[in-house]
């Protein structure tokens, strides 16, 4: 790990303020900020507000939260767990979709504009 | 029957006190040989503050668990519920699905546009000093009150583990904390902090599995019977296993709980130590990769710690834990001597064992903390404000050195003031400082096109003050048996976790000092900004 060689290539090009302002105002560099946005900013709201209601059930819910699903295991207890399945499961799902569609745009764009292309 | 226990537990502690201190002397000179290691390879300021970039994506989150699951998780949690039941568990949760937050809107854009700090993104488009400095500012600010809050639990810990109780031995235990964490920064860097954190994460994780394994053996993996006998055991009944415990008290402690669980989820994402541990890996995919690695082990942990709270509440009488410490932080030790048997040999071992895992998270953690605020001070304060962006390389890592013994020696004094202070709303506020002041400004410069210095400015210093001016007037720090100075009142503030409002003032004068700056914003830097953090062109 200590040994390998720096990360910056003396081949890559430093682009220049042009270039940065006009890939962001190109249809390619539309189309992944789109792609990202629309897939992170909604989820975030939806898991926000599957927390909160987690959070406000447990202050506001007593009753509901402690009938019990089976022997001692309440509702409390699985919405809990719940709350940890679907973090994994979103984290999943967005490693999924950022590896499907967003890297292989984000790279193309990268490899242009340090090629020099 | 409950007293002899303690009785008998205290005895094993004094007794096998050759064994803790062993175990312990032995982590630490591992971890010392590391750093040695460590700071040979360290040659410039990569290697200090980032560790070369070349870690992979699982050391990384290795290294992160490492970094996030600090003594508060490990004791403070279990001791909670083992103590409130499930109250105790709703911080895991927080603590958790926060998680989501760095990886979807924060890790990856911030490894591809930053270099060494938290203050590189938040100035990348901004005039510099006023920025760097209120970075700096905030980033030392909230590092040095979760120092706090982990200094004061070594100290706490190691006293009643090892039966030293006066008060110039609890001063000698932080003083000890601090020179190592000294000595990990200063001389390991970042690379030496990396690796003192994955050691004591597999500790940590091989520590918890093995007493939940353990707890789960003695109630033949039966979970619902294990609950039935934790919340008989607990003399609390069904109430025990059922959120209110702690927090359903009154109107106002169920807004308290929501203010904390906002704090929680939205602080992570702000939380400096947190932040620049993404800056240790090569690429946007890698720091991704560390992240998912991290929710996995972190959640894997919390979801043991429920065993072991339970556990403990299950096999011990509540007096018997709170006559060892009021506030439960030892509840997960005495579980490990219940679990291998009180009086054996195998319960002393397994007792030394999870002291030593214990002690081996405090370190790690405060080193985490010691370097992001030693970085920030040399990267964004010494270099970019004093220097003005023209300090060599070597100047930069000798001013990062410095700063570490120097925020070193002022938290061992610090330590030894606050170490009989109530410190679990020190970690809680710094969460809270985290999401208020920090979370809003990097959200905003990362995603918002017309957000200003002056914008920048408003939400770091607003929501700093904003969080710390309401925790100065909240029953954490007077007016409340519990409180820093209980003996004075002062407090108008009704909750102990500013949340709630000062998050929202955050993000409010973010905007409000947007919207009504003079200048304009640099659309050209934006350009390159936004370009480069989703994109990774010209990434250091």
């Amino acid at each position: 790990m200590a040994d390998s060689p720096p990360l910056e290539t003396p081949h890559t090009r430093v682009p220049s303020t042009e270039e940065y302002a006009q890939v962001q105002e190109s249809e390619e560099f539309g189309e992944l900020r789109r792609s990202y946005r629309s897939f992170a900013f909604p989820l975030t709201i939806a898991f926000i507000t599957w927390y909160l209601l987690y959070v406000l059930l447990s202050s506001y819910a007593g009753g509901f939260m402690g009938a019990k699903v089976v022997g001692n295991i309440n509702v409390a207890l699985v919405l809990g767990v719940l709350q940890f399945v679907s973090t994994f499961l979103i984290a999943w799902w967005y490693a999924r979709t950022a590896a499907a569609k967003l890297d292989p745009k984000a790279e193309a764009i990268k490899t242009r504009m340090e090629g020099g292309a | 029957m409950s007293t002899d226990y303690v009785i008998l537990a205290a005895n094993e502690a004094s007794e096998h006190r050759t064994l803790i201190i062993s175990l312990f002397t032995a982590f630490v000179l591992a971890t010392l040989g590391i750093t040695v290691w460590a700071g040979r390879q360290t040659k410039d300021a990569a290697d200090f503050y980032a560790g070369g970039r070349q870690f992979s994506g699982f050391q990384n989150g290795l290294a992160i668990s490492g970094d996030y699951m600090s003594a508060a998780s490990f004791l403070g949690i279990a001791g909670a519920i083992a103590l409130s039941g499930y109250d105790g568990f709703l911080y895991s949760i927080g603590f958790l699905v926060a998680w989501l937050i760095a990886l979807l809107l924060v890790a990856e854009p911030l490894r591809n546009s930053g270099r060494y700090t938290m203050g590189d993104v938040l100035a990348y488009r901004m005039r510099q000093r006023p920025v760097r400095t209120a970075a700096g500012v905030s980033t030392i600010v909230v590092s040095i009150f979760y120092l706090l809050a982990q200094m004061a639990g070594a100290g706490i810990l190691v006293s009643l583990l090892l039966g030293i109780t006066s008060e110039a031995g609890k001063i000698l235990i932080v003083a000890l904390v601090g020179v190592l964490m000294i000595m990990y920064v200063s001389i390991g860097g970042m690379k030496g902090t990396t690796w003192v954190q994955m050691v004591k994460a597999v500790l940590l994780m091989f520590g918890a599995a093995l007493l939940t394994f353990l707890v789960l053996l003695k109630f033949n993996f039966n979970i619902s019977d294990l609950l039935g006998t934790a919340a008989a055991n607990s003399g609390k009944g069904d109430a025990f296993l059922e959120p209110g415990l702690k927090y359903g008290i009154s109107e106002m402690s169920k807004i308290d709980f929501i203010s904390l669980g906002i704090a929680l989820v939205l602080g992570t994402a702000g939380l400096p130590h947190i932040l620049i541990r993404f800056y240790t890996v090569p690429t946007a995919q890698a720091a991704r990769k560390s992240v998912l690695w991290a929710i996995g082990l972190i959640g894997a942990f919390y979801l043991m710690t429920l065993a072991l709270g339970f556990g403990a509440a299950a096999l011990m009488s509540p007096k018997e834990i709170t006559d060892s410490n009021p506030a439960g932080n030892t509840a997960a030790p005495l579980l490990a001597l219940h679990l291998g048997g009180v009086d054996s040999t195998w319960g002393a071992i397994l007792l030394a064992s999870i002291s030593a895992v214990a002690f081996a998270t405090i370190l790690a953690v405060v080193a985490g903390l010691t370097l992001a605020s030693s970085s920030s001070f040399a990267h964004d304060i010494y270099a970019n404000v004093i220097k003005r962006g023209q300090a060599t390389e070597k100047q930069e890592m000798k001013a990062a050195r410095w700063s570490t013994v120097f925020i070193g020696i002022v938290s061992i004094g610090l330590g030894a003031l606050a170490r009989d202070l109530n410190v679990a709303g020190l970690v809680a506020l710094a969460f809270a400082v985290a999401a208020s002041a920090n979370l809003p400004t990097i959200l905003y410069s990362l995603f918002w096109k017309r957000f200003t210095t002056q914008g920048a400015l408003w939400s770091i210093y607003g929501g700093l003050i904003a969080a710390v001016g309401l925790v100065l007037f909240s029953p954490v720090v007077s007016g409340a048996p519990t409180a820093m100075f209980p003996d004075v009142d002062f407090h108008w503030f009704p909750l102990s976790n500013p949340g709630i409002i000062s998050i929202p003032v955050g993000f409010l004068l973010g905007w409000l000092g947007t919207i009504l700056s003079k200048e304009e914003p640099d659309k050209g830097k934006y350009a390159e900004l936004e370009v480069r953090s989703l994109t990774g062109t010209g990434a250091h």
